[in-house]
């Protein structure tokens, strides 16, 4: 690891007044993408400023059905958590299965929206829900938000510091892990909203999360398995690697919906 | 270089370090406590397991400076003065391993499984909380026994006491 500079912020305002000061600074949340890409010297921020000893950016509070997710809460306490258990399972499920567990009581919803990993899970999950991303100033939809490869909309020294969301109706999340990793080689999250029914994968495409209308229309009319079966996955824009090619990963995406579904019930 | 202050298995340890210390060479090097071991260095091996403010981590991925101020429970801190922690004992009469090097991020990665989920594991769960602790010797079968056989010795303990 190169060298760095370790600064840590006590309040949302302080951590991007240090970020301003340092140009060629990073946020490190939980650190389980960045230490390590650090390590391998693929990243070499002269600052480090670090989020997880802000209060205000820690923890989930729910209001009637709209819920709300700290950026800084690790992966452990929203897998953990019985008041979001008891309005949207999926989301807790789908931080249950993040990395391992040690991985989840370091890691973080922030940080994990705020890296885009293609195969990362969050992404479908927010995606999926249709949330809304609270940054240090301003509000965007995932629709907005995630935007290609390791690519979202954050701007120079934006921070994320929340995502809210209504509670759906239903929802379910299924994935077919990469065994070494445990990253998404397809992840697929589904969700009957109230403005709609909402289809997110992850982990397949080649320009990251998206959303998969055909499936969506054909879930809005019939909520079951069996409603994909005459649905096409279309694998052109779909990632091929050493683990799966693009028509194998398309296959996956539709028996992960399907998984995905019966999960929601 | 940075002071680093943390509460080690309940003393408080003071060291120097370079800001990209990682907390398992401040603990091994800095600190002398070379029961946390290095396996893969990349996230993957869990030999480096801790606990950090009473909550399992890897000690190969977390800077020192991240960590200052907070509790850690390295392996040396796990026994009594003459007794061997119950997951220790289990590791040993099941003979939970063999060449010992993931033995004890195994350990205390068991510990800390225990502590949330105790009495109520399963071999299904002790296989899946065993997902970030690779072993290259056991097969994890007597790893898997140690850790159900703990449990119930710490439940029935919990149960005694109330």
């Amino acid at each position: 690891m190169y060298a760095t500079s370790y600064h840590r912020a006590s309040s949302v305002e302080d951590a991007v007044q240090l970020r301003s000061a340092h140009e060629e600074g990073k946020y490190l949340s939980g650190g389980m993408t960045l230490i390590s890409t650090m390590k391998q010297r693929l990243a070499a921020p002269s600052d480090l400023i670090d989020l997880r000893h802000i209060p205000a950016l820690r923890g989930i509070s729910i209001e009637g059905r709209r819920v709300k997710i700290g950026a800084a809460t690790p992966h452990a306490d929203v897998a953990a958590s019985r008041d979001l258990r008891a309005l949207c399972p999926a989301i807790c499920d789908l931080a249950s299965h993040i990395g391992d567990p040690h991985v989840r009581h370091m890691g973080t919803i922030g940080g994990s929206i705020a890296n885009n990993d293609p195969a990362a899970d969050y992404p479908a999950g927010l995606l999926g829900l249709g949330a809304t991303i609270v940054t240090d100033r301003r509000s965007l939809s995932a629709d907005d938000f995630f935007v290609g490869l390791f690519e979202t909309a954050l701007e120079e020294g934006e921070m994320v510091t929340a995502v809210t969301f209504d509670a759906p109706e239903k929802a379910g999340y299924a994935k077919f892990n990469n065994p070494a990793s445990r990253f998404a080689m397809t992840g697929v999250f589904v969700a009957k909203t109230a403005s709609g029914v909402r289809v997110a994968v992850t982990g397949a495409g080649s320009d990251g999360v998206f959303r998969h209308p055909g499936f969506e229309q054909a879930l809005a009319s019939n909520w079951s398995a069996d409603a994909l079966a005459n649905v096409s996955v279309d694998s052109s824009n779909l990632l091929s690697d050493l683990h799966a090619n693009a028509e194998y990963r398309a296959n996956l995406v539709k028996v992960m919906a399907k998984r995905a579904i019966a999960a929601a019930g | 270089m940075t002071k680093v202050t943390l509460t080690v298995n309940g003393r408080t340890m003071s060291g120097e370090c370079e800001d990209r210390t990682l907390l398992v060479h401040f603990i091994r090097e800095k600190l002398g406590l070379t029961g946390t071991h290095v396996g893969c260095d990349t996230t993957q091996c869990g030999a480096c397991v801790i606990h950090m403010d009473g909550r399992s981590v890897k000690s190969c991925s977390i800077l020192a400076v991240q960590a200052s101020g907070s509790t850690i429970t390295t392996i040396e801190g796990l026994a009594g003065q003459s007794e061997l922690h119950p997951v220790q004992a289990a590791f040993k009469e099941h003979h939970g391993l063999q060449c010992g090097f993931c033995t004890p991020g195994m350990v205390m990665t068991a510990v800390d499984m225990i502590n949330r989920h105790g009495g109520s594991l399963t071999e299904e769960k002790v296989r899946a909380e065993l997902d970030g602790n690779i072993c290259r010797c056991t097969g994890y079968h007597n790893i898997v026994k140690a850790i159900l056989a703990a449990d119930a010795e710490m439940a029935s303990g919990r149960q005694a006491a109330e």
